[in-house]
């Protein structure tokens, strides 16, 4: 099943654990999963079904632009990390 | 989408990383790059050149206060000067208060840009824009401005990054409160918001220390020092269509911006990007351009110039931040890191968005660390809006991480190269991102800066010092497009949506020739207009060579695909017996070059091919700095006596753009880190805003800069590119600050290490 990295900020949520693995074939699956488990979750990640605008989707290490419809595999690691802003 | 497998560098056949030998017959050589003799003699165009029919002339007021309400604005004794044609204030642009709440977090973002553009309530830093005015000569404009009546009430600055986190401090923004990942707190605040990395136990690491070390760092926002101030020349036409000829970094995210301020269609308004005198990254932001744009419309459709002079430049133009950063990092007996902990704190200026996100990333990301907490705070203050500033945010990171190291060092009795032997980052080793490093070069760098005579040629006199400092730097892909046609005569001009900031038209221009196995001369670069050519993103994050690099290699073999297929229609041969190889196509029996070939597939149907990429694998650069300084206990002044830079490059396409970037960078990290700051007065106007009390380097400051280029290909890039601009200028200060303690015994937490700080430091740690 699909790693999802917990930013140590949200990991309150998750009862202290760094990493989850749960099922879905796409980010968005995966978000939802989290947050069946994790109550709350996906707000914190997510406005709607926009990515917060001071994040960015990282799927095994590369960046991806398509929020919850990015595609992922069965060994695949998602990470959140903060995005650049400031005019880069 | 490119495949980052796709790559030359892991192809069998070419498998060295040495380009002595052939593997490349046009990169790695040092052709003439276009353009530099028309910078040299005058000649090129730059935005300030631009000159049209009927055009007036803009300037803008600018707020004497560094944060005060806004009470009211008469421009009626404006309007009514002779030679004005139009005055504007924030109530001429549009009112996006609908659609800023209707996009949520994403409406902040939008709102900031449009109140830095004109301020509407509150003016939130001296020099920040009020009104502007159009008119008939430069100097009318002046007058107009003095005929703007404007009340404030003025409030109480805060200028300092820690101040502004008290309890007690100046609030800028009412409503704004700190995020922390979607928890926003309840009450106002200047912390925008607050970010963490966490990874193992640091508590734990650092029981298991054996040396720690403890220190506080400050530094002074700093302006990217572009010799070209700001210009942007807009026509908006009576049918609604704009264009505007300014000096930008990116011409596509001008376009855009522009219409989301001025809320118009972004296919109504052409950017033509003029040559750009220096960008750094100050020039990714528009300050003038929808100004410029809505005077045009209100002075009747006359083109209207605008240009900022200097010292609104450096008042008004976003600098790097400054920071506060504590570091605290712990070794076992053998040197190896066990824990560290990081606070950053960054002006982000008068809105939100500094660049601690990218700072938490880059201070300890070239050392295997097990045991990690990086905390980074985004704090506004009445300073102007911060912007990117070549490897934004990691200069004053590794100036503080860097320092701490070599203190560490000197603890452990231990050499500063073996100790970023044993805990530097090596191919495999896990990123922030969580994913392995591909294939990376700082292990290679620390061992040529080793060897290097810099390295182990003793010092000669007294005050003298030598410093070692490391830096790393992510890099960046983001989307590029380039497009290509063929000439009668075989010739290619070649355009892509970058902006040339730093000589890539040849080096684009490079990889198109090795990919058709033409020369350089064969192909004219050029960079399209934004209704030329597709999306592009800014030339930033060192991301054009790599990026733009990859649409160009792809549009290269765009080409020869379509040119066999061409071939075999022409000369009537089966597909099959038509292939291309090291710059050959060979056609049934017939071996034609690419030129030859061209020609004559050229006389029956135009040849042309396209690419758009937003390739992954832009691999990281390393870099270590070796700095001997002679420190006058008398006055104070550093004198740098000998510098070497060694840095990964991946791929030199063009050595010698490869060495002045490396160059380049030193240059502005030595100014960055003993002499640039912005001195304001206590209510927060900027008493320095002139180069000549601004005080950049000179050539007569500098020795001569040795640059050592190591190339350990890339990967994620057909020709092995990573990107080299930013790299050189994170670990400069570092370097510095550790030549500048070995000399005196004295080690400077502040930036610049002024000759002022230095005789402060001396006054508060006499030498028996």
């Amino acid at each position: 099943m699909p790693v999802v990295w917990i930013p140590s900020l949200l990991r309150s949520l998750t009862g202290g654990q760094e990493k989850v693995s749960v099922s879905g074939e796409t980010v968005g699956q995966v978000i939802e999963a989290l947050e069946q488990r994790y109550p709350g979750l996906r707000a914190r990640l997510f406005q709607g079904d926009r990515l917060r605008p001071d994040l960015s989707l990282v799927v095994d290490g590369d960046m991806s632009v398509r929020g919850l419809l990015q595609v992922v595999k069965e060994d695949s690691e998602v990470r959140f990390i903060p995005a650049i802003r400031g005019g880069s | 989408m490119s495949d980052p497998k796709h790559s030359l560098v892991n192809d069998p056949k070419h498998s060295s990383a040495d380009n002595q030998g052939g593997l490349f017959h046009v990169i790695g050589t040092r052709p003439i790059r276009p353009g530099d003799t028309t910078k040299v003699t005058g000649q090129a165009i730059y935005g300030i050149d631009v000159n049209l029919p009927d055009m007036l002339y803009g300037a803008v007021l600018r707020s004497p206060h560094a944060h005060a309400r806004i009470l009211s604005i008469d421009t009626r004794q404006a309007q009514a000067l002779e030679g004005v044609r139009a005055v504007i204030t924030a109530a001429d642009l549009p009112d996006l208060s609908a659609k800023i709440s209707a996009e949520g977090e994403w409406g902040a973002e939008l709102r900031y840009q449009n109140d830095n553009i004109l301020a509407r309530d509150k003016v939130l830093y001296y020099g920040h824009a009020v009104a502007a005015v159009s008119a008939t000569n430069p100097h009318i404009a002046a007058e107009a401005l003095k005929s703007i009546r404007v009340a404030y009430e003025v409030l109480p600055p805060v200028l300092d990054v820690q101040r502004a986190m008290a309890a007690q401090a100046p609030i800028l923004h009412l409503d704004l409160r700190t995020d922390e990942l979607g928890l926003r707190g309840d009450r106002p605040t200047n912390v925008a918001s607050h970010m963490q990395t966490l990874q193992g136990d640091p508590q734990r690491g650092f029981e298991q220390a054996a040396i720690i070390v403890e220190r506080e760092f400050h530094t002074s926002a700093v302006h990217q020092g572009y010799l070209e101030p700001h210009n942007a020349t807009a026509l908006w036409a009576a049918n609604g269509e704009i264009t505007i000829w300014c000096s930008t970094q990116g011409s596509f995210s001008a376009r855009d911006s522009t219409a989301e301020v001025l809320n118009i269609p972004a296919a109504r308004i052409r950017v033509l990007p003029q040559e750009v005198g220096g960008g750094f990254g100050g020039k990714n932001r528009i300050y003038l351009e929808p100004v410029a744009a809505l005077l045009s419309r209100k002075s009747g459709h006359k083109p209207v110039k605008l240009v900022m002079s200097h010292p609104e430049v450096l008042a008004a133009s976003g600098p790097a931040s400054a920071s506060w950063i504590r570091v605290k990092m712990g070794v076992d007996r053998d040197g190896k890191i066990t824990a560290a902990a990081v606070n950053l704190a960054y002006a982000a200026g008068a809105f939100p968005g500094s660049t601690v996100g990218v700072a938490m990333g880059t201070i300890l990301g070239h050392y295997r660390i097990a045991n990690l907490q990086i905390d980074g705070y985004d704090v506004v203050t009445n300073t102007p809006w911060s912007a990117s500033y070549r490897a934004l945010g990691a200069t004053n990171a590794a100036f503080t991480s860097e320092s701490v190291v070599d203190e560490l060092c000197e603890k452990l009795g231990m050499d500063p190269i073996e100790f970023r032997l044993l805990n530097g980052v090596r191919t495999g080793d896990p990123r922030s991102n969580g994913q392995p490093f591909a294939r990376i070069g700082f292990m290679e760098t620390l061992e040529t800066a080793r060897q290097h005579p810099h390295y182990t040629t003793p010092l000669s006199g007294p005050y003298q010092g030598r410093g070692v400092a490391a830096g790393y730097w992510g890099n960046a892909g983001g989307r590029s497009s380039a497009t290509a046609s063929i000439n009668p005569d075989g010739s290619v001009n070649l355009v892509t949506g970058s902006v040339d900031i730093t000589g890539t038209r040849m080096t684009l221009a490079m990889q198109l020739a090795e990919t058709l196995g033409i020369t350089a001369e064969d192909v004219q670069a050029s960079v399209g207009d934004t209704a030329m050519i597709a999306f592009a993103d800014g030339s930033w994050g060192s991301r054009t060579t790599f990026s733009t690099g990859w649409a160009v290699y792809e549009l290269g073999q765009n080409l020869i695909h379509l040119m066999c297929q061409r071939a075999a229609e022409h000369f009537q041969v089966p597909a099959e017996q038509v292939r291309f190889d090291d710059g050959i196509f060979t056609v049934g029996e017939q071996k034609l070059a690419f030129k030859e070939l061209a020609a004559q597939l050229n006389a029956h149907v135009p040849l042309m091919a396209s690419a758009t990429v937003n390739p992954g694998g832009a691999g990281p650069a390393f870099g270590v700095h070796i700095v001997d300084v002679e420190v006058d206990p008398e006055t104070g002044q550093v004198k740098v006596l000998r510098y070497t830079t060694v840095q990964d490059v991946g791929k030199a396409i063009h050595p010698a753009y490869v060495e002045g970037q490396m160059q380049g960078g030193v240059a502005q990290g030595i100014g960055w880190a003993l002499n640039e700051e912005y001195i304001y007065d206590e209510a927060g106007r900027m008493l320095n805003a002139s180069f000549l009390d601004y005080r950049i380097p000179t050539c007569a400051d500098l020795p001569a800069i040795d640059a050592v280029i190591v190339e350990v290909p890339n990967p994620g890039h057909p020709y092995g590119v990573r990107g080299v601009g930013e790299m050189s200028i994170v670990p400069p200060p570092a370097a510095l600050a550790n030549a500048i303690h070995a000399a005196t015994g004295l080690r400077l937490a502040v930036l610049p290490m002024s000759p002022a700080r230095i005789l402060e430091a001396y006054e508060a740690n006499p030498i028996s």
